[in-house]
C-alpha cells in the first residue's frame, strides 16, 4: 500500500515537472521559429524568467524521490540511461547559463551563442525525456544483476523516437499557449497561430503513440489488470480536446490549464501502465525492478510521506503565489528593467 | 585508469566545481539579507543600491551553483549505482528532503527577489532574501547530514542485503555531520566576507567615493573576522570528532604512524606511505597532537600502522591538504583582523587593499582542501567501515566514464572562465549611480 502511494506520488512529481518545465521547453524550442527580433527573443526569455528555476527543482525532487523511495530503480535507471541522462543534464546547464548570461554582454555573437544554447537546452531535454520514458514503458535490456546490456542507440528505436517526438510537440504546444499569455502584439498572435497549427499534429502523434504502444509494448496487457489506469487516458483526452476548444474561444488561461491536464493524464497513463514495475526488463520480466523488490523500507517510506505531505502543499502554495505575482504580460517597459533577462 | 578512479575523478570534478559557487551563495545571501534589512529599517537608499550591486554578483554565481548541483544529484545513480542501491534507503531520503524542504524555497524566492523589486512590497522583498539565505543554508544542513552518514554511518541496520533506516533521529543528530556543518558554514560565510572586502578594496584603491563600498566594508569586516575565528574553533572541534570516529583519517591528516601517548606534533614532516613512516620528521612539540585530537596532552593517539594496509587512506594528499588548510586558516584570521582594524579607512592602506584583492582565491582553495581531507581521508571507504569505494561503482563501460569525464572537464572549464569574466566585469562596473529623484516613501 505504502509502495503504491509512493508510486502515484512519483508519477505526480514527474507530471508536475513536465507541466511546469514543459512550457519552458516548448518556448525555447519554438524560439528560433517565432522570435523575429532581439526584443521578441527577450520576451521569450522573460516569459520563463521568474519561473524556470523553481520549475527545475521539480526535476530534482523527482530524482530525489526516485532515490529515496525506490533506490534500486534509481540506481538501475540512471546507470542504464548514463549517456542520455548526462546529455540532458549538460543541456539543462547550458539553458540555465543562457538565461543568466545572455543579457550581460552587449554583443551579437555572444547573444547568438546563448540563443542557440537556449534552444538546445530546451529541445534536447524535451526529446530525451520522451525517448527515455517511451523506453521505460517498453522495457530496457537489463540483466539479472540490473546491468544495462545496451547503449545509447538501443534507446533510439522507432518507439523511443516516437516518444521523443511526442514530447517535443506536446511541450511546444504547451509553450506556445504560455507565450500567447505572456507576449503582446505580433509575437502573441504568432504564438496563438502556432498553438492552433500544432494541435492536429499533437493529436495525431498521441494517437500514433497509443497505436505503436500496442505493437511495441505490453502496456495494454498490464493495464487490463488495472483498468482504472484508463481513467488517466480519459483525463488526457478531455484535457487535449478542451484545450483546443478554449483556444478557439480565446480563453487562453483555460487552454493552458487544459493542456496541463492533458500532460498530467498522459504521464499517469504511460507511467501507470508500468505498475507494479518500476523498470521493465526487456530481456526477462523476472529481472524487472518492481515495487516489491525496489522500494525503500517501510520506515523510510513513512517518513518521506510525512515530509512530502507537509512540504509539497506549502511549496505549491508559495509557487502559486509567485506565478500569480508575475502573471503579467512581458511589455516593452518590462524589458527595460535592469533585472530583466 | 580504471573505472573506480575515473568515476572518482569525475565526481571530484563535479563536486569541486559545484562547490566553487556554493560557499559564496551561502554567505553572500546572509550579507544581502543584512544589507536589505538595514535599507528597510532606515530607508537609506545607499543600502538598496548596495543590495542590488552585490545581488547582481550573487545571481551570476547562483545560476552555475544550481545547475552544477543537479548533475551531482544524478551522479550517485549514474556512477555510483551499487552505492545508491545499498544506502539509498537512508542517503536518498536525505537528498529528497533537501529538495522538498529547502531547494524549492531557495529557487522560488530567489526569483521573487530578482524580479520583484517593483512588484512586491519592500518588506516582502526583504523577506524573500531572508528566505533564500535560510533555505540555502538549510540545503547545506541536509547535504552535510547525508555526507555525515558516509563519514560516520549511524541509525541504520543491515537488512535485505542493504543498509536500512532504523532511527531517523540518530541519522539527523549525527555529531560528525553537525561538526562538519558548522565548520563548512563558518568557512563559507567567511569566504563571502572576504569576497565583499576584496571587491570593495578594488574600488577604494581606485578612489571610488561611492558610499556603498565604505559602508559594505563596515558590514563585512567584523563579519569576516568573527567567522574566521569561528572557522578555527569549529575546525578544532571537528578534528576531535574525527579523532573519535575516524582515527585513520586523523592519523593521515597528521601523518602519524605509531600509536603512542603524549603524541607530538612535528612542524616538518614528509610521509612515506610505502615504508609506513615519515621520511622527514623534525621539530616536534611534545603532546600537542594528543591535545589537538583528544583535549589532553597525554592521551594515546592511534597511528596509521595500527590499521591494515588496505584500510589506510592516501596519506600524502590528506596530510598536505590538511596542513595547507590550517595554514590558510591562520592567514585568514590575521588578514580579517587587519581589515577590521582598518575598516573605517581601508583606502588609506593600499598594501592591505592589494592583499585583500590578491587573496580572493585563498578561501576557495582552503575550502577545497578541507573537503579533500574529508573525502580522500575517508578512503578506501565510501561509507566509513561499511562499504568500500571500489564496491560502490556503477557497472558502466569505462569508456563511457572517460568520455563523460572529458565532457565535464571541457564544459566546466569553459563555464568557469565565463563566470569569472562576468563576475569581474560586474564587480568592476560598480553599483548604479544614486537615482536623482528619491522614491516616494512607503511604496
Amino acid at each position: 500500500m505504502l509502495e503504491t502511494i509512493w508510486f502515484i506520488l512519483w508519477i505526480l512529481l514527474w507530471a508536475v515537472y513536465f507541466i511546469l518545465d514543459g512550457f519552458d521547453f516548448g518556448m525555447g524550442t519554438l524560439m528560433p521559429f517565432l522570435a523575429r527580433s532581439d526584443a521578441e527573443k527577450r520576451v521569450i526569455y522573460n516569459a520563463s524568467g521568474p519561473f524556470w528555476d523553481g520549475n527545475e527543482v521539480w526535476l530534482i525532487t523527482a530524482g530525489g524521490v526516485t532515490f529515496a523511495a525506490f533506490p534500486l530503480a534509481y540506481a538501475t535507471m540512471f546507470s542504464a540511461l548514463y549517456a542520455p541522462l548526462l546529455i540532458l543534464l549538460f543541456a539543462l546547464i547550458f539553458r540555465a547559463v543562457a538565461f543568466e548570461f545572455r543579457n550581460k554582454v552587449n554583443c551579437g555573437l555572444w547573444r547568438g551563442v546563448w540563443d542557440t544554447c537556449l534552444f538546445l537546452g530546451n529541445f534536447v531535454p524535451a526529446l530525451l525525456l520522451g525517448v527515455a520514458f517511451a523506453n521505460l514503458f517498453r522495457g530496457i535490456p537489463i540483466d539479472a544483476e540490473g546491468v544495462y546490456q545496451g547503449n545509447l542507440f538501443t534507446l533510439l528505436n522507432p518507439y523511443g523516437l516516437a516518444g521523443g517526438l511526442l514530447f517535443v510537440i506536446m511541450f511546444a504546444y504547451h509553450g506556445a499557449l504560455w507565450l500567447e499569455l505572456k507576449a503582446e502584439g505580433p509575437l502573441q498572435e504568432r504564438a496563438g497561430r502556432t498553438a492552433k497549427a500544432l494541435w492536429p499534429l499533437l493529436l495525431s502523434l498521441v494517437l500514433a503513440f497509443l497505436a505503436l504502444s500496442a505493437f511495441y509494448t505490453d502496456m495494454y496487457t498490464s493495464i487490463a489488470a488495472h483498468p482504472v489506469i484508463y481513467a488517466a487516458l480519459i483525463v488526457a483526452v478531455v484535457g487535449l480536446v478542451a484545450s483546443r476548444l478554449a483556444l478557439a474561444n480565446g480563453a487562453m488561461w483555460t487552454a493552458w490549464f487544459m493542456s496541463s491536464l492533458f500532460i498530467l493524464g498522459l504521464t499517469f497513463f504511460g507511467a501507470g501502465s508500468m505498475f507494479p514495475s518500476l523498470i521493465i526488463s526487456s530481456i526477462d520480466p523476472s529481472f524487472s525492478v518492481t515495487l516489491a523488490n525496489g522500494s525503500s523500507s517501510p520506515l523510510t517510506l513513512k517518513i518521506m510521506l510525512a515530509v512530502a505531505l507537509t512540504a509539497v502543499p506549502v511549496v505549491i502554495l508559495y509557487q502559486a503565489w509567485v506565478y500569480y505575482t508575475f502573471s503579467h504580460k512581458i511589455t516593452a517597459k518590462e524589458l527595460e528593467s535592469e533585472h530583466a533577462y | 585508469m580504471d573505472l573506480v578512479m575515473l568515476s572518482r575523478l569525475q565526481f571530484a570534478v563535479a563536486v569541486f566545481f559545484h562547490f566553487i559557487f556554493v560557499p559564496l551563495t551561502l554567505g553572500l545571501t546572509v550579507l544581502l539579507a543584512i544589507m536589505e534589512t538595514i535599507y528597510v529599517r532606515t530607508g537609506d537608499e545607499t543600502y538598496k543600491r548596495m543590495a542590488k550591486f552585490w545581488g547582481k554578483l550573487f545571481l551570476i554565481n547562483f545560476a552555475l551553483g544550481v545547475v552544477t548541483g543537479i548533475t551531482l544529484e544524478f551522479q550517485f545513480g549514474t556512477n555510483w549505482s551499487k552505492y545508491s542501491a545499498y544506502v539509498g534507503d537512508i542517503f536518498g531520503s536525505l537528498l529528497a528532503i533537501e529538495a522538498t524542504a529547502a531547494f524549492f524555497l531557495e529557487s522560488t524566492f530567489v526569483a521573487v527577489w530578482t524580479f520583484g523589486w517593483d512588484r512586491v512590497g519592500k518588506k516582502v522583498h526583504c523577506f524573500a532574501i531572508w528566505a533564500v539565505a535560510f533555505a540555502s543554508n538549510l540545503s547545506a544542513v541536509w547535504i552535510i547530514i547525508a555526507n555525515g552518514f558516509m563519514q560516520n554511518p549511524v541509525g541504520y541496520v543491515i537488512r535485505n542485503g542493504r543498509a536500512e533506516l532504523e532511527d531517523f533521529l540518530t541519522v539527523v543528530t549525527n555529531p560528525y555531520a553537525w561538526g562538519q556543518f558548522f565548520h563548512t558554514i563558518a568557512s563559507s560565510w567567511m569566504l563571502a566576507g572576504f569576497f565583499v572586502l576584496a571587491v570593495c578594496a578594488w574600488h577604494l584603491l581606485r578612489k571610488n567615493g561611492d558610499p556603498v563600498f565604505a559602508k559594505s566594508v563596515k558590514i563585512a569586516a567584523p563579519f569576516t573576522l568573527i567567522l574566521a575565528l569561528l572557522v578555527a574553533v569549529a575546525g578544532h572541534h571537528q578534528g576531535q570528532i574525527v579523532a573519535r570516529h575516524q582515527p585513520a583519517k586523523l592519523a593521515a591528516m597528521e601523518s602519524h604512524w605509531e600509536t603512542r601517548e603524549n603524541a607530538p606534533m612535528y612542524l616538518l614532516v614528509w610521509p612515506d606511505q610505502e615504508e609506513g613512516k615519515n621520511s622527514v620528521e623534525a621539530i616536534g612539540i611534545p603532546g600537542v597532537l594528543s591535545f589537538m585530537a583528544h583535549g589532553n596532552f597525554s592521551q594515546e593517539v592511534t597511528g596509521l600502522n595500527a590499521f591494515p594496509k588496505e584500510d589506510i587512506p592516501p596519506v600524502l594528499l590528506t596530510f598536505l591538504s590538511f596542513r595547507f588548510m590550517v595554514a590558510l586558516g591562520a592567514v585568514f584570521i590575521l588578514l580579517s583582523g587587519w581589515a577590521w582594524l582598518k575598516r573605517r579607512n581601508l583606502a588609506e592602506s593600499p598594501l592591505l587593499a592589494r592583499l585583500l584583492i590578491w587573496t580572493i582565491p585563498l578561501p576557495y582553495l582552503a575550502i577545497m582542501a578541507g573537503w579533500m581531507v574529508a573525502e580522500v581521508g575517508r578512503q578506501p571507504w565510501i561509507v566509513y567501515g561499511l562499504m568500500r569505494t571500489s564496491d560502490a561503482v556503477s557497472p558502466v563501460p569505462t569508456s563511457s566514464v572517460a568520455l563523460s569525464l572529458a565532457a565535464f572537464a571541457v564544459i566546466y572549464t569553459a563555464l568557469g572562465i565565463l563566470d569569472i569574466y562576468l563576475l569581474a566585469k560586474y564587480a568592476r562596473k560598480g553599483p548604479h549611480a544614486p537615482e536623482i529623484q528619491p522614491e516616494s516613501a512607503g511604496e
